[in-house]
């Protein structure tokens, strides 16, 4: 006889109407007629993502941690944070997705992605003002396993969930309208190099279900904290980290993130920048700190060796990159450092302001980087996006907003005092350097200098040199990135400015529960 | 017969997946090395379940078969459409994107 698991419905609420949501639209993909099809897949896909923010924000009131579904699922501070996060810039990202004034074609995906690229019929399609809706409900879905992925307080259940976000991502990043053959590549690429780092991750979680009897979080604590030098044991958190890694594109693992990041449709660049990122380290960090942090020795040494490779290897080869979807791809890569310094802030003992500052950083990174894509979505060519550096040139003088707008967002990402970047920079630092991590600060900081040469050269560009005569033309967005805009762009001063209230909220959520 | 055979039989499995995954060129046999991969995964799976006389990992063993027939479909989605285009599934003829 099976005992049905404990349930509590009202914290699994965001996650069911997200995951409703997507459920939803795949039947409305196939029963709703045609030409109503996309004002319904986008509100269903925007009701599931706000209701599941809107439902995080109401479990907050008088909010007590909790184990759920057998002990599967935490519902603690980081998952409710994480998952807000998650819900808030998904919502963002379907809104980037549903614009349809910016590119003549209506949309930024492909009719049928079925069709092979190049071919007459495809060509034929192009100019159709037929658009494609399936993209809605697997971004749901991908929204839905990112924000379980946080949640998860069992190595299996992050699995499912790792394989629920990322299965629907490798989908949709080969789906972009213009430029098939980049697209279909870069999905390739991140499927495969995707799939083989999952394997990498589920034979970890093998070898720790071999070593300590079970794939429970606490249970692995516990038996961590007894024998935690056992070489199964290690060797499985070896193997977990590298498949997270991968998720998080922390160098050395990094090798699909330009490609990808520059293949995808540039709307799905913004969702899986700024969504995935937080999935990844969110599950991260619930890894090292519950399940192994009583052997925290184990995987220190390991994460500060990947933070300096990650810094430096995504500022330097950021610095030679003429494409700004590749530079956008190298300064993720080094953000990715940038947030494991956060992670090392964990002190022994569980105290520490890192989680905190983590939490913080990845809200004000993915709010930013978010609107950075969403900028390079308005400056076309006659071929789709205008994405090389050249074609930026004298931006200012044409299009002063567009150019003020980005600049604004390139500063938060160097880090510039003022902007949500350089409150998320000092806070994880700070945590760092109180735990004494304080050579691994030195690098970051040489690092940001570096990488704030690349993001500055962009602005000098945009202000300070002569508009090409055949340059990009700046498209006037439609209401849905107008709104993708004003919130970034206010966020990112609004959280550089006056930062202090959602710190206090990192601060109060950051504590993990089992 | 000790259990450690199978472990190590899984070892070599999961070694020959990943060797292959980074040698091989065409995209199928590319992705049939990350199933051998997963299968040797739930060999170990399997073989833990029994060492520790738990159940949780024939359990964990039919959860990653599922996923991995999802990967399956996804996998083969994508290198059917870009076969389609190219009349080619080998993964050094996708080379459009570096540097």
């Amino acid at each position: 006889m099976i005992e049905v698991p404990d349930l509590s419905f009202a914290a699994l609420a965001p996650l069911l109407l997200v995951l409703g949501a997507a459920c939803l639209g795949v039947l409305v993909e196939a029963f709703a007629p045609r030409d109503v099809r996309h004002p319904v897949q986008v509100t269903i896909a925007l009701v599931g993502t706000v209701g599941a923010l809107a439902a995080t924000l109401l479990l907050t009131v008088d909010f007590e941690r909790t184990v759920t579904a057998g002990g599967a699922l935490a519902v603690d501070g980081p998952a409710l944070f994480l998952q807000a996060t998650i819900a808030g810039l998904g919502a963002l990202s379907i809104l980037l997705f549903a614009e349809r004034s910016l590119d003549p074609a209506r949309s930024a995906f492909v009719v049928s992605a079925a069709v092979p690229a190049g071919s007459p019929r495809d060509r034929e399609l192009l100019t159709t003002p037929r658009v494609q809706t399936e993209v809605y409900p697997l971004a749901t879905f991908a929204i839905g396993g990112m924000m379980l992925f946080v949640a998860a307080n069992d190595l299996l259940i992050m699995f499912v969930a790792l394989e629920v976000l990322s299965l629907p991502l490798y989908l949709i990043s080969g789906m972009a309208r213009r430029r098939r053959l980049l697209s279909q590549e870069a999905a390739v690429k991140y499927f495969l190099l995707g799939a083989f780092a999952s394997a990498f991750f589920l034979y970890g979680l093998a070898l720790v279900y071999g070593a300590t009897g079970s794939v429970r979080l606490s249970e692995i604590r516990e038996a961590a904290s007894v024998d935690g030098s056992g070489t199964l044991l290690l060797l499985g958190l070896g193997l977990l980290i590298v498949g997270l890694l991968f998720k998080a594109s922390v160098a050395p693992f990094h090798t699909w993130t330009p490609d990808v990041y520059q293949g995808a449709p540039t709307p799905v660049t913004a969702f899986m920048a700024a969504c995935t990122k937080v999935a990844a380290f969110g599950a991260i960090l619930r890894l090292l700190y519950v399940a192994f942090g009583t052997a925290e020795w184990t995987w220190r040494p390991l994460i500060y060796a990947v933070a300096i490779v990650s810094m430096v290897i995504g500022a330097v080869l950021g610095l030679t990159q003429t494409d700004l979807k590749r530079m956008l791809a190298y300064s993720s890569v080094a953000h990715a450092g940038f947030l494991l310094t956060g992670v090392l802030g964990l002190g022994s003992g569980g105290e520490g302001s890192g989680l905190a500052a983590t939490m913080f950083y990845l809200l004000t990174y993915g709010l930013t980087t978010l609107g950075a894509f969403a900028v390079l979505t308005l400056v076309r060519d006659g071929d789709g996006e205008a994405t090389h550096l050249s074609q930026w040139a004298g931006l200012g003088a044409r299009s002063p907003l567009t150019a003020a707008v980005m600049a604004l967002f390139l500063l938060a990402l160097a880090g510039i005092p003022l902007t949500a970047g350089f409150t998320g920079k000092f806070a994880v630092f700070r945590a760092a350097i109180e735990q004494g991590a304080w050579p691994l600060t030195v690098v970051a900081l040489l690092a940001s200098a570096v990488a704030a040469f690349f993001y500055l050269r962009v602005i000098v560009l945009m202000y300070f040199s002569e508009p090409v005569p055949d340059g990009a033309t700046v498209g006037v967005p439609g209401i849905p990135t107008t709104i993708v805009l004003a919130v970034t762009a206010t966020a990112t001063l609004a959280l550089g400015i006056l930062p202090g209230a959602v710190l206090d909220l990192a601060e109060q959520a950051a504590r993990f529960v089992g | 017969m000790t259990i450690s055979y199978y472990l190590v039989l899984a070892a070599i499995l999961f070694t020959i997946g990943a060797v292959g995954v980074l040698v091989r060129r065409n995209a199928i046999v590319v992705f049939m090395c990350i199933e051998l991969m997963l299968n040797s995964v739930n060999l170990t799976l399997v073989t833990f379940a029994r060492s520790t006389g738990t159940i949780d990992g024939q359990i964990m063993a039919f959860f990653v078969m599922v996923v991995a027939a999802a990967e399956v479909v996804i996998g083969l989605a994508i290198i059917m459409s870009i076969y389609r285009t190219r009349r080619s599934a080998s993964v050094d003829d996708a080379n459009l994107l570096k540097y």
